[in-house]
């Protein structure tokens, strides 16, 4: 019954977390670090440093984009999806819990150094949420909005804006395979124009939108603000709640890389994902929750040690951001450090023979300086 | 044979002296020696101190007043020295007016060579008669044995130096085959002071570097610091007691100030030789120095540190490992007519 300890969480889903992960101590000392409690709604403090499992069908559904790349390499690699539990994430989960939908979103910024788990805890915090029934708005990386793009199109429907039509169908088709069954139930309550002839009526699925988007892919950013505004204006109704989860929101107020054909630099307020991303941000909606991460290492022109709020914000960001509930995450304590390193052994990731000492142990824990992404990196030619 | 293993300054020296033949007379010499105490007094009268009590110190210091001088080498520097120093030492000519020569073994060639190996050979044979009278008279014969360990025998070049004549390496090495057969025999104390010519203490090397005690703070906790340098980069480090292993640089963590592994590696080191990873917390400053030079430096004072924490074995073991030695490598400086220290230029053929 109990031979391995991931088969136990596809087995038993509710109720049965604190017997079983006590029972599991006994006989298989390793499994103390996993937990069998899969739904993020049922985690608690005793669930604190241990790992549990997202089946890899829903780390799909819910994750097609957002989950960062080595992650997605250790997805892979292990087959199988396992998420710490921190306490940052259970912060974050107690505040959305006993949130009340009426009064306007809550803003929580996730800040920390760098390589501490910010994306991580934003998605765990994301997946309770879609586990929970939410609308969810997840945008992976902001940043990716105000670099590198290729092609950028004078907007036809405000003229000084630009249109970044390569990143606005990437990010419908992702939040289309998202959010499915919302975008069938959600209705328009306006009529909106797309270029001469096409049209959207009042009172059709938003999926249409999304459709009309991909499908002409010239308007796509103008469909990513029509999606945004519906659902800020809807989701007060109390039919679904919404979620809006940013990755490095720092980005939406700082400057771009972009350059218009006459080589002047780009605000970002000229972009008309970045101009419909910040109105949705303000917390003049309510019926959900915002949840944002600073991020530095994507961030462009600011210093490679800046992680509070105040640097990486900006005055005119944290100013717009302001009033929020801040939430640090720091690097691994002791314990969530045993359990990473107890996760790396069993699965056999570790093969040098001293790595599996307590001598090893150690020297990982100071070369690491128990910093989960340096803890990766170098259990990685390991 | 003998072989010489360690290299000081005073075996590069070259012996002049033993060159070739006078070349400056004595009474050329004697004329120097006249001309300098003239000199001493007159510098004297100038610096204005008194001629009679003017030592060697004054008169260097006088020179480097007068004649200040921006030259690299000390040597070539303005120099006022009594002249049996400046002249080398010579040997003066061997033979009379009728030219007979002074000496008996002069037709030898190494007159002064073969009348030490004469000499030595002479108590020799005087420390046998005297064990033979002891053994017939049944006197016990004295066992102490002379402390071998801490004295060195003179090199080559110091025995050319005291004969004043060339000592090839042949005979270098007999001569020192008799001195050991000699000091080998009992009874050698008769002779003690015609070996001591011959040999020298050796310094240095029985030194011990002076391990610190541990001190204390307001706390209770035990700490020690070390200081360490490698290649312009220096770093003075504090290592305390019951840690968690957080270590700080500069204010900073070492995570953010050196985000390289390969500076956190070297911090490692000390702590994971001696086995003692998350026991201690160290703070540290350094400055100067790249890199690389910077976590050199670092490890240096830190394993300086751990000293005071550790027994002497593993001090030893730390030594042997190469944590507590100055690493004296630098910078090679570029020189003239090529790129860079050993680069030269593209050659072209035409």
């Amino acid at each position: 019954q109990l031979d391995r300890g991931c088969a136990l969480h596809t087995a038993a889903r509710g109720g049965l977390s604190s017997v079983c992960s006590q029972d599991v101590p006994a006989e298989r000392p390793r499994a103390v670090f996993h937990t069998s409690e899969s739904d993020p709604a049922k985690h608690t403090e005793q669930h604190e440093g241990r790992l549990y499992n997202i089946p890899l069908e829903e780390v799909k559904a819910v994750f097609p984009h957002g989950l960062p790349y080595r992650f997605q390499q250790q997805i892979r690699t292990f087959n199988e999806a396992r998420v710490m539990v921190r306490r940052p994430a259970l912060e974050l989960l107690a505040c959305l819990k006993g949130s009340n939908l009426a009064h306007p979103a809550v803003r929580y910024v996730i800040y920390g150094e760098r390589g501490t788990g910010k994306t991580m805890t934003l998605c765990h915090v994301v997946h309770y949420c879609s586990r929970q029934g939410w609308l969810v708005l997840h945008i992976p990386d902001a940043h990716l909005w105000v670099k590198n793009c290729k092609e950028l199109l004078q907007s036809s429907y405000k003229k000084d804006r630009l249109d970044q039509p390569l990143q606005a169908s990437v990010w419908l088709k992702n939040f289309k395979s998202s959010n499915e069954r919302f975008l069938q139930e959600i209705k328009t309550q306006k009529k909106y124009m797309w270029g001469k002839q096409e049209s959207t009526e009042e009172g059709r699925p938003l999926g249409e939108v999304v459709e009309q988007g991909l499908a002409r892919v010239r308007s796509a950013s103008d469909a990513v603000g029509v999606v945004l505004r519906e659902l800020k204006q809807q989701s007060h109704r109390g039919s679904f709640r919404l979620l809006v989860a940013v990755d490095g929101v720092n980005a939406l107020w700082g400057r771009t890389s972009l350059r218009k054909e006459d080589k002047s630099p780009v605000s970002p307020e000229e972009l008309t994902l970045v101009h419909n991303l910040r109105k949705m941000v303000r917390n003049d909606w309510s019926g959900g929750a915002i949840v944002t991460t600073l991020s530095q290492t994507g961030s462009l022109f600011r210093p490679s040690l800046a992680y509070t709020p105040q640097e990486l914000l900006g005055k005119e960001g944290f100013d717009a951001l302001d009033p929020f509930v801040p939430i640090p995450v720091p690097n691994y304590s002791p314990k969530e450090f045993e359990s990473c390193y107890g996760y790396y052994l069993e699965r056999k990731w570790l093969q040098h023979e001293k790595a599996h000492t307590e001598d090893g142990k150690a020297e990982l824990q100071f070369l690491s300086g128990s910093n989960p992404r340096q803890l990766d990196r170098l259990a990685g030619p390991l | 044979t003998l072989r010489l293993v360690c290299t000081t300054t005073a075996v590069q020296r070259k012996n002049a002296g033993a060159s070739g033949p006078e070349k400056y007379t004595e009474a050329f010499i004697k004329k120097q020696i006249e001309e300098f105490n003239l000199g001493k007094r007159h510098l004297a009268n100038m610096m204005g101190e008194d001629p009679e009590t003017f030592t060697q110190e004054d008169i260097d210091r006088a020179i480097a007043y007068l004649f200040p001088s921006g030259l690299f080498d000390k040597q070539a520097r303005p120099l006022m020295k009594h002249p049996t120093e400046v002249f080398p030492e010579q040997r003066k000519i061997q033979w009379g007016e009728d030219g007979r020569p002074f000496h008996f073994l002069f037709y030898t060639g190494k007159q002064s060579y073969y009348s030490l190996m004469h000499e030595t050979y002479e108590k020799l044979l005087n420390v046998q008669k005297h064990q033979d009278q002891l053994i017939a008279q049944d006197l016990p014969l004295p066992n102490e044995k002379r402390n071998l360990a801490g004295n060195r025998w003179l090199t080559k070049i110091e025995l050319e130096e005291m004969l004043v004549e060339k000592v090839s390496d042949e005979d270098y090495s007999r001569f020192i085959r008799l001195l050991q057969k000699l000091v080998a025999l009992p009874c050698t104390d008769i002779e003690e002071k015609y070996i001591q010519k011959f040999s020298k203490e050796v310094p240095a090397q029985l030194q011990k570097v002076v391990i610190e005690p541990l001190q204390y703070d307001e706390q209770g906790v035990a700490f020690s610091t070390g200081e360490g340098k490698r290649k312009t980069a220096s770093a003075t480090a504090v290592v305390y007691d019951n840690g968690t292993g957080k270590i700080t640089v500069n204010g900073i963590d070492i995570l953010h100030y050196f985000p390289v592994l390969q500076d956190r590696e070297q911090l490692l080191f000390p702590f994971q030789f001696l086995g003692r990873i998350g026991k201690h917390d160290m703070v540290c400053t350094v400055s100067g120095g790249g890199r690389s030079a910077q976590a050199g430096a670092i490890r240096l004072a830190s394993a300086k540190a751990l000293r005071s924490f550790v027994t002497e074995k593993e001090v030893e073991f730390m030594r042997q490992a190469g944590l507590l030695t100055d690493d004296p490598r630098v910078k090679e400086r570029k020189k003239p007519g090529q790129e860079g220290p050993r680069r030269k230029f593209t050659w072209k053929k035409r």
